[in-house]
């Protein structure tokens, strides 16, 4: 009994700790990205790892999930008599939801799962320790510019997710199931708003890389220097990324949608 | 690690691709084109009742899209809306006894406004109003009127049949 309520009281504390201890690191992060301006070639660097290297896996799924949606889509409107709404009701899920959202979750598994990793592996072979001695700041010198990579390459992965699945939309809407053209697109520029939903999509899509990766560096940073801690640090990074994706998604078109 | 340059030039494609994407988001899907009504002049309409008619919606004249609906304002005088219409800069020539009505596309569509030329040699200018609107109809209303008609239809009926008793 007495062990029961130690254990439970440990796991609080520990769990307070760690919260703690992320919220210095990425206080220490974003310090640190402003002395990132001087080594934008460390940005740049990481922009290929974290996003030209995830391009693929987003254009592909993109287009697969614009397809589907098109296929689906079409089998529900028809009944109602309106498949030259199709082009909407593709654009609007896509740029509002799906965009940011799978795009976010992609990000989480291949390139969050990747950063944490290779930070694990820096750790636990004792590279940041390393750069510390040279009296190199880790956190300036490994950490930030993975970040910023982060944050920015997400809203342009959306983006170019949003606008694949429009044209896979287009390829079976328009191509297979033979819906006009003219209307798929006309009803497409009328219904969708920029200021109301693509921005909403932008704004989504950069809180959900600011969230991502900042998960994704502090996992790896924070993990256990063993290749087992390393191999847990990779499991709740892509946990923990996809439950915040998930809730903030509800929370953010809670508040933009709450106000109209 | 690739060479600089190449990984230079492939993060250069990628955010130049993030942003075309973006680009086309706005452009292709969403409504940022510049306005579509050019050297447009301004009209008004009065209705007793617009329905739900909406600011941007079309204003058609034999189904092609002449305008869109710039302002919606209530006239607190007379207690009727005043409807300011953008009209293409292309169509000067309306006759100034043509009419405007509120019409729906389809049964559940969106409503727009029709206008019906008439045939008068004078044109509407900017600024002046079209003397005869017809208002949107209501469906609330039009079965509450069918029901009305057949609640006093039947009552007749009865009537009659008390009658001969």
């Amino acid at each position: 009994m007495n062990g029961m309520v130690r254990t439970l009281g440990r796991v609080v504390v520990e769990g307070i700790e760690r919260l703690g201890r992320a919220g210095l690191f990425i206080f220490d992060v974003v310090r640190g990205t402003a002395e990132l301006r001087s080594r934008f070639g460390l940005v740049v660097q990481q922009i290929y790892a974290v996003g030209v290297l995830t391009l693929l896996i987003i254009l592909v799924s993109g287009l697969f999930v614009g397809m589907v949606l098109g296929l689906q889509g079409y089998n529900t409107l028809v009944k109602f008599g309106s498949a030259n709404s199709l082009g909407l009701l593709v654009a609007l899920s896509l740029v509002r939801e799906l965009g940011p959202v799978v795009t976010a979750l992609l990000f989480a598994g291949r390139a969050g799962s990747a950063l944490t990793a290779e930070i694990g592996l820096m750790k636990a072979t004792e590279q940041l320790a390393g750069m510390e001695m040279m009296a190199v700041n880790p956190i300036t010198r490994v950490i930030a510019p993975r970040f910023i990579a982060g944050v920015v390459a997400m809203p342009l992965l959306a983006a170019l997710f949003s606008a694949i699945g429009v044209l896979g939309g287009h390829l079976v809407g328009v191509g297979l199931l033979g819906v006009d053209a003219g209307p798929f697109w006309s009803q497409m520029q009328a219904g969708v708003d920029f200021y109301g939903d693509i921005m909403n999509g932008v704004i989504k899509s950069t809180v959900f890389g600011l969230v991502c990766s900042g998960i994704a560096v502090f996992e790896g940073y924070d993990a256990v220097p063993t290749s087992e801690g390393v191999a847990r640090a990779t499991n709740r990074t892509v946990v923990y990324s996809s439950l915040a994706v998930l809730g903030l998604d509800f929370v953010l078109t809670a508040l933009t949608l709450g106000e109209v | 690690m690739l060479r600089r340059n190449a990984l230079e030039l492939w993060v250069g494609l990628f955010v130049a691709a993030g942003i075309a994407a973006l680009a086309m988001l706005a452009f292709k899907v969403g409504n940022l084109t510049t306005a579509d009504v050019d050297g447009a002049y301004r009209v008004t309409a009065q209705f007793d009742n617009i329905g739900g008619l909406k600011v941007k919606a079309p204003i058609t004249l034999a189904g092609v899209r002449v305008g869109r609906v710039a302002r919606i304002t209530l006239d607190k005088e007379r207690f009727r809306a005043t409807v300011e219409m953008q009209i293409d800069g292309r169509y000067n020539n309306l006759p100034t006894d043509s009419s405007a009505s509120i019409l729906t596309s389809g049964l559940l569509g969106d409503q727009y406004i029709g206008i019906e030329p008439g045939g008068a040699d004078e044109n509407l200018k900017d600024g002046e109003a079209f003397q005869t609107t017809a208002s949107a109809i209501v469906l609330e209303k039009l079965i509450g009127q069918v029901l009305f008609g057949k609640a006093s239809e039947m009552n007749e009926n009865s009537n009659k049949g008390n009658g001969k008793k």
